[in-house]
């Protein structure tokens, strides 16, 4: 199936050849119909269905209401869940009475942190100390840290009367002093957990090349005092929850939900539950979205597992949306200080220096990962090579964070964003053209970063015409004069990212080199069975990205049927057998990792098919070919062909003829696994993640000069993740995160007050973007196929976080002629933007240039 | 003086089929249909009216069914997203959002489809604009909605 081109992509990334998998086929440029203008760039790769955007299997189910989500699941006896939270940011637990709750009709019992402690160790913590000595519970024990903690659970006959009952739950709290800011937290004059006596959870310094040297060698050094990433999370439109059924002779719980990554939310679970891995069976149908924040569930389904066992019913939770919005997932806040720049007067940029400071909320969870999967992307997409980041993590009252779509990447390429518009706009350089000098080149991949990571392939310079040109760059100094006669500030704006994916869990080791984890992996299995069906099962969680679209094009084109053949049963389900440690669907990885192994597993069916077709057509194996649906003597008769049924019925049910040394199975698992290497702990370098998809972002906005609002007038998004394998499938993912990128540039927020109180805790505070707050956005494609991947395809979907680092372009290009003020916030609501107007020399005092 | 009664019994058309059942007077419209009459179809997305996963249509008129107790429901016709399809297989309006790939995880495409469905038998040709304004009340966290307005445009285009 793989081209001679694909091969030799291959070959050369096994022999380390520098090779360019790309060549030919780069100027053909395609329009596809749609109402957007489209521009595709293609490669010759494609055959069969890959590449071909089939209708996808999911649709049918979901159009009619037919999904199976993990709230439509029913059970005889099942007791409904409500928490007692917090409501407060930080407070001691005097006491706790269950007993008004339990003497209400149907309730069936209660948990409360105390029983937590008895029946549960805390949650295993990854970071070294101080963080490692936190302890998490499934529910506060003795303190709670921030508002919406659980502190009890009800579970009743109804869902509504679980609510009624946790309303009788009485518990005294003693209020302690709050830290809502990071900058505040640092200084550990108030301490939130005892036991690890520092609000600190992990510090440490990256320092690659030689930051010193650049200084020296710089022309102009700029200096900014702060920036900060803000707060938000991409609430998927489904909440968490499950339901939980406890078996009491063998010690086996069920869980049907919709955790995105059970594999690693077993490994947090089993040993605080004491029991095996194998007792957790994690099932999961369809998923309404989850974007990262559905894999910190642990410590609310670790609550009611306990309360299925005390309980011997099953259990049912769905979470409420104003609890996934107070105490489920944030993404990471984070602030940048003392942010130094060396550049060239060509500006030619020589390095940076800064210092982070991340904001992880009450508990660590999946943290401190944070503090090391940015530098996946140090340099972002620019050649410099001399960085320093000193990095720390602090907790706060407020809610948990978890991974949350671009994940610690999208803070960090916000920054090295913001980094080259403010040197662009001090220095007086063309934007543009500062990013194209500074772009790693296409000549230059597959390309090692400062700390050793490999930038598989990609064209930044390209991309970034097409996206200029979608969005009319051109005459854009006519429409400046045009906008500004309406009392409109136009302004244009690029964002440049990576969506790194294929993570190498070794990097967790830079920070605690204790951690036993390292590589990746995925599994899946491929069967062909009596009646000729083709079955595949993934190990992968899918969410909406149609992984069993997807899977069915690879196992079709490989062994010769069309997808509508294959099966791919839907979810994720333990039982079945083909979970590896790592898997999920996370991390911009499915195209590599899961479809990796579902190309292994069909690669092993497919040599077996042809095994026996040429046994049974007594023909060679090279005159066997696989198509159609049939394994046939290629140009032979048509009698000498054999239906997959007729190949399935034999192994399984007709095989008394095979002989004793011939055993095929028709049945394969295969564990797809990137390679790595070792990561070097002691200069922190190493191949932190395989694959770099490329996302371009262009934006024209005028912004109202009166009141600061901000309008997109135009947008562009230009993807390269290599090869496509379903392209709407890929332009979907585009858009969803530009509508997620749009939503946190201008309005998505979570503000606590300084009690520590959520003021945005539900759609209607918390504004995401509706149908009429996005704009139509253009895309466009091209294809660098990846030189380390078993199909030549990227990993895609986070997508960096552009459209945030494009708007604030943008913004800070409409307001130059208002005083140049500086955009240091990746939020930009109307109000915020009044207030750079109204003082824009407020926000310049925060920058300095020093020139030789 | 008597205790006041806290449930009632309705009888409400659902897709053609009648339902009488004794039911509790705070009982959501929502929790009615997917609990007591198990159309599972219809989501609930948040807690505050604002995401439109619950959308159905009531008498004719798309309504947010999280927004009202089964209750008031008495003696109404509801539809729900899965009366759409026909025994011929999907309907013009759900052909389109598959393929136009107008969604993702498809948790917000039940109600997506109700709202379009009132919109396009009071306006069987809308432009974008109209299109938009009509699912302005239904969130969706995965498709950035441009797709899903292609497909009620594309419908009888
Ligand atoms: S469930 Fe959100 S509006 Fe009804
Ligand atoms: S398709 Fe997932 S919320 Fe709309």
């Amino acid at each position: 199936m793989s081209s001679g081109a694909r091969d030799g992509a291959r070959d050369g990334a096994r022999d380390g050849v520098r090779h360019r998998a790309r060549d030919g086929a780069r100027d053909r440029v395609r329009h596809e119909a749609s109402t957007t203008a489209v521009a595709t760039e293609t490669t010759e790769l494609q055959k069969g269905s890959i590449g071909t955007s089939i209708p996808r299997k999911e649709d049918g189910r979901l159009v009619q209401g037919q999904g199976v989500f993990f709230d439509d699941i029913r059970r005889h006896g099942t007791g409904y869940v409500h928490f007692v939270r917090s409501p407060y940011g930080h407070a001691k637990i005097v006491s706790i009475d269950v007993s008004a709750a339990l003497a209400l009709e149907g309730v069936y019992g209660t948990l409360t942190g105390d029983e937590v402690a008895i029946h549960t160790d805390p949650f295993f913590e990854m970071s070294t100390p101080p963080g490692a000595n936190i302890k998490d519970y499934a529910l506060a024990v003795g303190t709670t840290r921030f508002m919406g903690e659980p502190v009890a659970a009800v579970a009743a006959a109804t869902r509504e009367l679980a609510r009624d009952a946790a309303e009788l739950v009485e518990v005294e709290y003693e209020p302690l002093d709050v830290l809502v800011d990071a900058r505040e937290a640092v200084k550990n004059e108030t301490v939130m957990h005892e036991e690890a006596g520092s609000n600190v959870v992990w510090s440490g310094v990256f320092d690659w090349g030689d930051w010193e040297g650049a200084k020296a060698e710089a022309d102009h050094i700029i200096k900014v005092d702060e920036l900060h990433f803000h707060r938000f999370s991409s609430t998927p439109l489904e909440c968490a929850g499950a339901l939980v059924e406890y078996e009491r002779g063998t010690g086996q719980w069920t869980l049907y939900c919709n955790h995105q990554m059970p594999g690693i939310g077993a490994i947090w679970m089993a040993p605080a539950l004491r029991t095996s891995l194998d007792k957790l069976r994690f099932v999961t149908h369809d998923i309404g979205g989850a974007f990262g924040n559905k894999i910190c569930l642990h410590p609310s389904y670790v609550a009611l597992c306990l309360l299925a066992r005390k309980l011997g019913r099953p259990i049912q939770w769905t979470e409420w949306r104003t609890d996934q919005h107070t105490a489920n997932a944030h993404g990471n806040e984070r602030w940048f200080h003392d942010v130094e720049v060396a550049v060239k007067s060509d500006g030619t940029m020589l390095g940076f220096n800064v210092k982070a400071l991340d904001d992880c909320g009450a508990f660590p969870r999946y943290e401190p990962l944070g503090c090391i999967i940015w530098a996946q992307v140090t340099p972002g997409c620019y050649a410099w090579r001399n960085i320093r980041v000193d990095f720390t993590q602090v907790t706060t009252n407020k809610s948990p964070v978890s991974p949350n779509r671009g994940y610690s990447r999208m803070q960090h390429l916000w920054l090295t964003e913001r980094i080259i518009d403010i040197v662009a706009s001090e220095l007086e350089l063309d934007p543009v053209a500062v990013r194209k000098l500074n772009y790693v080149k296409t000549e230059q991949m597959p390309y090692e970063t400062p700390n050793g990571c490999v930038y598989d392939s990609g064209d930044y310079a390209r991309c970034l015409d097409l996206a200029l040109e979608l969005v009319g760059y051109e005459g854009i100094e006519a429409r400046r004069e045009e906008a500004a006669a309406r009392g409109k500030l136009l302004g244009v704006g690029i964002g440049s990212t990576l969506d790194s994916g294929t993570n190498n869990f070794g990097q967790s080791q830079l920070l605690n080199p204790e951690l036993q984890f390292s590589g990746n992996n995925e599994a899946a299995t491929v069967k062909l069975d009596i009646f000729g069906e083709v079955v595949v099962t993934l190990g992968t969680v899918p969410q909406g990205q149609g992984h069993e679209t997807t899977a069915s094009q690879v196992v079709g084109d490989i062994i010769g049927c069309s997808p509508e053949q294959v099966h791919v049963r839907p979810g994720h389900d333990t039982f079945f057998n083909s979970h590896a440690g790592f898997s999920g669907t996370y991390a911009s990885q499915f195209a590599v990792t899961g479809l990796g192994a579902v190309k292994g597993a069909a690669d092993l069916l497919r040599a077996e098919m042809i095994q026996l077709a040429a046994a049974v057509l007594q023909a060679p194996e090279e005159a066997i070919e696989l198509a159609d649906g049939f394994a046939r003597i290629k140009d032979g008769p048509d009698e000498a062909a054999l239906p997959f049924m007729a190949l399935g019925a034999i192994v399984n049910a007709n095989n008394a003829f095979l002989p004793p040394d011939f055993n095929p199975t028709l049945n394969h698992r295969f564990v797809y696994r990137p390679y790595f290497g070792n990561v070097d702990l002691e200069k922190k370098m190493g191949k932190l993640t395989l694959t770099y998809a490329t996302q371009i972002h262009a934006c024209v906005v005028e912004v109202d000069e009166e009141t600061g609002v901000v309008e997109i007038v135009d947008y562009a998004a230009v993807d390269d993740c290599g090869v496509r394998i379903h392209p709407q499938i890929v332009e979907g993912q585009v858009h969803g995160a530009t509508a997620h990128a749009i939503g946190a540039a201008l309005h998505e927020d979570f503000v606590y007050d300084e009690d520590g109180q959520l003021l945005t805790s539900n759609f209607y505070d918390y504004h995401v973007p509706h149908a009429l707050d996005m704009p139509t956005l253009k895309t466009a494609a091209i294809e660098s196929p990846s030189p380390f991947t078993p199909l030549g395809t990227k990993g895609m979907g986070e997508g960096g976080g552009g459209g945030i680092h494009c708007i604030c372009s943008a913004i800070q290009d409409a307001l130059k002629p208002a005083g140049k003020p500086i955009v240091y916030d990746s939020c930009n609501p109307s109000h915020r933007v009044w207030s750079m107007l109204q003082d824009p020399e407020a926000t310049r005092a925060n920058v300095k240039v020093v020139s030789r | 003086m008597a205790e006041p009664s806290t449930s009632a019994s309705i009888s409400v058309e659902i897709n053609g089929e009648v339902y009488e059942r004794e039911v509790d007077a705070r009982r959501l419209l929502v929790h009615f249909i997917r609990d007591d009459v198990e159309l599972t179809g219809t989501h609930i997305g948040c807690d505050t009216g604002n995401c439109g996963a619950c959308t159905i249509q009531l008498d004719g008129q798309a309504v947010k069914s999280c927004m009202l107790l089964a209750v008031q429901a008495d003696g109404a016709k509801l539809r729900t997203v899965e009366d759409l399809a026909n025994d011929d297989g999907l309907n013009p309006l759900q052909q389109a959002f598959s393929s136009h790939h107008a969604l993702q995880c498809g948790y917000c495409t039940p109600g997506m489809l109700m709202s379009a469905t009132a919109l396009l038998e009071a306006n069987p040709r809308p432009s974008e604009d109209e299109a938009r304004t009509a699912i302005q009340g239904n969130i969706c966290r995965c498709t950035g909605y441009q797709n899903i307005v292609e497909a009620i445009v594309a419908v009888n285009a």
